[in-house]
């Protein structure tokens, strides 16, 4: 198998962006990557797009050749393939692009992320979340996604003794970030009486510890590290990029509290790069709800299971802390296009370990590590990233 | 949703009808064609037989819901709970006939039938099970006598609906 490389990378800014389309923001970012890969359009052998529900967003499907055609590269009949896997559709085209470079099959690739999110009302867009968990064994029984993930906290707490205001820091760190970073969806730091009074949600989760919609894009160019030199003098490699599939249903799990997907994919990329958790500095998880957040740096490794909410509340994660987590603001402050997000990750690990993060920049970034989640875990998708040496 | 779609969950949704895999005994809601406990996946297939649930469980986790899901706008705040059947799978439902502030982790519960949501004015009316409190739980046979009990059909009529 050849070792791959991240050659370029684009995003634009998360948010309402109202005055702009689908087609245009996603072309944006790609163009955006492909400059920065200085690679030429005539290069690329494929595009990988990672969406999940334009149909029931713009009323389109079939939006790959769409990007394509708008991209300038209608006649040049490149492969696009639209990938979905919910929340985490954009890791998941990472990882189809991955391998495509990897096979030897493809040498250069696109790959995309991108939702709008805000052509339609709040309502509808809520509803279309939660099209990720299981429609007939969950939402027909009034679970929301956030519910879901609220019975998933409700649960951590009384075993672990997780408490509402560990739960609360999660999303006061991420604001805090998203305040550094030009492209984030919010800016306005917030504190942590804020979140606790913020309206309910589902209990134990309020406004504050769950994700907005947003609209944007993200794109990364893929190609072989053996030639990486050529376009960029800071080739990034691909130490690993796993993905790992659960139970539908939160109901059907094991543990409740543990996201298997994530654990089982983290083991896989830990394997694949040869690394442990100890050897990650800098790192982008899935913090869609504050829960999620801190399932999540268990189950990747980084805290020791139930240890999440008072490891976070410590500042183990904060930007001066063991390991800085989230300096892009998260999904929750940069903001959470869904198939966006997975690429949008990238893009941050990336511009980290170029030392291009100005502000957000973490000292001595020399190996990353992105986790995307898709609904409540039924999909995990865990990447690790180092400078190519 | 299409009335089909609905419609043809009603054994289900309405009569908690599962599935037992007959190599490992293992009880499933909704019901599976394929065994995922079985290490051999294959050998389930063609062994899982009907099984009903009883509807007796307990609350493993809850929410309180104050967005609500499509359908549910009239029902906030609502309580969407886990509930672990006696005979082992966790349900997703609403607990009610209690005030929000009562539900927590643990309450006995027993599985009731009643209206879920109605698709607008003149749209399908869905029902299904909710979970409503309960003092006691009858006693059971021991989990590993389950392989042995009898099929849906013989308990699905005399355990209607409540």
């Amino acid at each position: 198998m050849r070792e791959v490389a991240v050659l370029g990378v684009g995003m634009t800014k998360f948010g309402e962006l109202w005055d702009r389309s689908f087609r245009e923001i996603g072309i944006e970012a790609g163009l955006q990557a492909l400059v920065d890969a200085k690679l030429s359009s005539a290069d690329l052998g494929a595009l990988y797009l990672g969406n999940m529900a334009s149909g029931s967003l713009i009323d389109q499907e079939h939006i790959a050749p769409l990007i394509l055609d708008y991209a300038g590269l209608g006649s040049r009949h490149l492969p696009g393939v639209r990938v979905e896997a919910g929340g985490a559709s954009g890791a998941l085209a990472f990882h189809q692009g991955y391998q495509a470079v990897a096979s030897g099959l493809v040498d250069f690739v696109a790959v995309g992320g991108a939702e709008k999110l805000t052509d339609v009302p709040d309502v509808t867009g809520n509803q279309i979340t939660s099209a990720a968990a299981d429609h007939e064994w969950e939402v027909v029984f009034g679970a929301t996604l956030p519910a879901l993930w609220a019975l998933i906290a409700q649960r951590h707490m009384h075993q672990y003794g997780t408490t509402r205001e560990q739960l609360a820091r999660v999303p006061v760190q991420a604001h805090a970030m998203g305040s550094k970073n030009p492209n984030a969806h919010y800016r306005n730091r917030i504190t942590l009486d804020q979140v606790l009074a913020a309206g309910p949600v589902a209990e134990p989760l309020g406004v504050f510890d769950c994700a907005p919609l947003s609209d944007g894009a993200a794109a990364v160019v893929l190609g072989p590290l053996e030639v990486a030199r050529k376009y960029t003098d800071r080739p990034v490699r691909v130490a690993a990029c796993q993905v790992a599939c659960d139970t539908m249903a939160v109901q059907h799990r094991k543990d409740v509290t543990v996201l298997d997907s994530t654990v089982v994919a983290a083991r896989r990329a830990f394997e694949q790069a040869r690394r442990a958790p100890r050897d990650i500095d800098v790192a982008e998880i899935h913090d869609a709800y504050s829960i999620s957040a801190l399932v999540s740096l268990e189950d990747l490794g980084f805290s020791e299971k139930g240890h999440g909410g008072p490891d976070f509340a410590a500042g183990r994660f904060a930007p001066d802390g063991e390991l800085p987590v989230n300096m892009s603001g998260g999904l929750k402050a940069q903001g959470r296009p869904f198939g966006a997000v997975g690429v949008a990750q990238i893009v941050e690990i990336v511009r980290q370990l170029r030392g291009e993060s100005n502000e957000r920049q973490v000292k001595d970034a020399h190996r990353g590590l992105a986790q995307d989640v898709g609904g409540t875990g039924a999909t995990s998708v865990v990447t690790i990233l180092e400078e190519a040496s | 949703m299409s009335i089909a779609r609905f419609w043809r969950e009603t054994p289900r949704r309405y009569n908690l009808g599962g599935s037992r895999c007959t190599t490992c005994g293992t009880v499933y809601f909704p019901p599976r064609l394929v065994c995922p406990t079985c290490t051999h996946h294959r050998q389930s297939i063609g062994k899982m037989v009907p099984f009903q649930l009883s509807g007796d469980g307990e609350v493993f986790s809850f929410t309180i819901v104050h967005d609500p899901a499509e359908g549910f706008e009239m029902q906030v705040p609502y309580v969407v709970a886990l509930v672990r059947t006696v005979e082992g799978p966790i349900l997703t439902g609403q607990v009610v006939d209690i005030g929000p502030e009562e539900a927590r982790i643990g309450l006995k519960v027993r599985a009731t039938f009643r209206k879920l949501r109605e698709e607008g004015k003149a749209g399908v009316i869905h029902y299904g099970y909710k979970f409503a409190p309960v003092d006691e739980l009858p006693e059971r046979p021991p989990a590993g006598r389950l392989a042995e009990a009898p099929a849906e059909t013989a308990r699905g009529e005399d355990r209607a609906p409540a």
